[in-house]
């Protein structure tokens, strides 16, 4: 039974097979008609099924998903511009603000230093005004002192005199001779 | 039976139809060709039933399946033959699926027919002999006189180009038949060794031993039908794609 070839079998089985016994299937003239009538309808219904349902639907998946894509990454890129904008703002306002601290700091040293000096100024003048009084008075004080000196000399040189010789010297003798040993 | 390699190929009638003397029964091969309409659709609109906008396995499978078939058809007949692309893919999901169903054992190979893949071929040429000649008219003609010919050579290099051009459903159809035809049975023939090595007398334990080569060879050829499966239905796809190209820009 197992060696029973197409060949040998005469349609015993299934009487619908009568016609394709004999021959190789695939050249079975006989079923032509019912596999193009078949293929006709099957294909047909497909190509009507995808064309109408299937094939729109996954163009618009992937078209949504296009656009969807688009618009994100167009979004993405507006908000890049807005924040490279935010920064670069923010770089100048920072610039702004170091350029008026300098100019600040600037002032103010330059204003400190002014000061400064019109004090020491002031200052310098204050004490060398109290130096030349003070220069004055030791030299009025040296020719107080000095005066004072002659007088001295004089009375003791008198006393002097007298002790020795006894008698007094007059009074112009007594200048010259102290006048000339003062000097 | 159990070991004849062409019963494979044998149509019975599930329901005899008989009108005006053709007989238009539904056959098993009507069967898996309905089947293989249903499996296509009901993959493409289930899948894709969720639209979702990050797609699940099985539509992310549809995606792939629409775009491989539209950048096929877009590489080589370009923009303008995008308007052919539900024909290109009804006719590689056809093929395929056709084919891949084939691949399951006491399942019939609806492209395994000659009058099946020459009518697809008939269908590809029909298209683009007609839309050539709607679209271009008469200089559709100039599809088979290249520029660019010496005088003299243009009879022949014409005739040429007529018969090339007349073979092509013969060749587009015969390949995918043959292919088909021809891997089915070599299956079946390897399969039926490792039945007859196992039941041969005489053989001892041998039987059982040896039988595990064409075992081997059959799970080989296994694998090998499935790359063939895809193979062809591609290679029909890329063929039909360049014929719809000539039926859009003849002159070159």
């Amino acid at each position: 039974m197992a060696t029973t070839s197409a060949e040998t079998h005469t349609g015993t089985e299934v009487p619908a097979d009568a016609h394709s016994t004999g021959t190789f299937p695939p050249f079975d003239g006989g079923t032509f008609a019912s596999q193009i009538l078949w293929l006709a309808i099957t294909f047909g219904l497909l190509y009507w099924i995808m064309s109408k349902v299937a094939l729109p639907r996954i163009s618009g998946i992937l078209e949504d998903r296009r656009d969807r894509i688009a618009g994100d990454l167009a979004e993405a890129n507006r908000l890049k511009q807005e924040s490279d904008a935010a920064i670069a703002a923010y770089e100048q306002a920072l610039a702004e603000a170091r350029g008026n601290a300098h100019k600040i700091a600037h002032d103010t040293r330059a204003k400190l230093k002014s000061d400064v000096e019109a004090r020491r100024t002031a200052a310098e003048a204050g004490l060398a005004d109290k130096l030349s009084d003070a220069e004055k008075h030791i030299a009025e004080l040296k020719t107080t002192a000095l005066a004072n000196v002659g007088e001295i000399a004089t009375d003791t040189t008198t006393a002097l005199v007298e002790t020795l010789i006894g008698k007094a010297p007059t009074k112009a003798e007594l200048t010259k001779a102290v006048d000339s040993a003062m000097k | 039976m159990a070991n004849d390699p062409i019963h494979q190929f044998q149509i019975t009638k599930i329901v005899p139809i008989e009108m005006g003397g053709l007989d238009l029964s539904f056959t098993n091969s009507a069967l898996f060709m309905v089947a293989t309409t249903a499996v296509v659709s009901l993959f493409l609109i289930m899948s894709t039933s969720g639209r979702g906008l990050v797609p699940t396995r099985w539509q992310s499978m549809a995606e792939m399946s629409y775009e491989f078939v539209a950048s096929t058809l877009r590489s080589s007949a370009g923009n303008e033959g995008m308007r052919f692309f539900p024909l290109v893919f009804s006719l590689f999901m056809f093929v395929l699926i056709a084919n891949l169903i084939g691949m399951f054992p006491y399942f019939f190979t609806v492209t395994s027919h000659l009058i099946v893949t020459f009518a697809l071929a008939m269908l590809v040429i029909g298209t683009v002999v007609l839309y050539g000649f709607a679209k271009h008219g008469m200089s559709f003609l100039k599809l088979f006189v290249p520029d660019g010919v010496p005088g003299a050579l243009v009879p022949l290099v014409t005739l040429i180009e007529v018969i090339s051009f007349l073979s092509r459903p013969v060749s587009l159809s015969v390949r995918l038949f043959a292919n088909m035809l021809a891997g089915h049975i070599t299956l079946k023939v390897f399969a039926g060794f490792v039945v007859s090595l196992i039941a041969a007398d005489g053989l001892g334990v041998m039987g059982p031993i040896t039988a595990i080569l064409p075992l081997v060879m059959a799970v080989a050829l296994t694998g090998l039908e499935f790359l063939v499966a895809f193979l062809q239905a591609y290679v029909f796809t890329v063929l039909t794609c360049m014929y719809l190209n000539d039926a859009l820009h003849p002159s070159h």
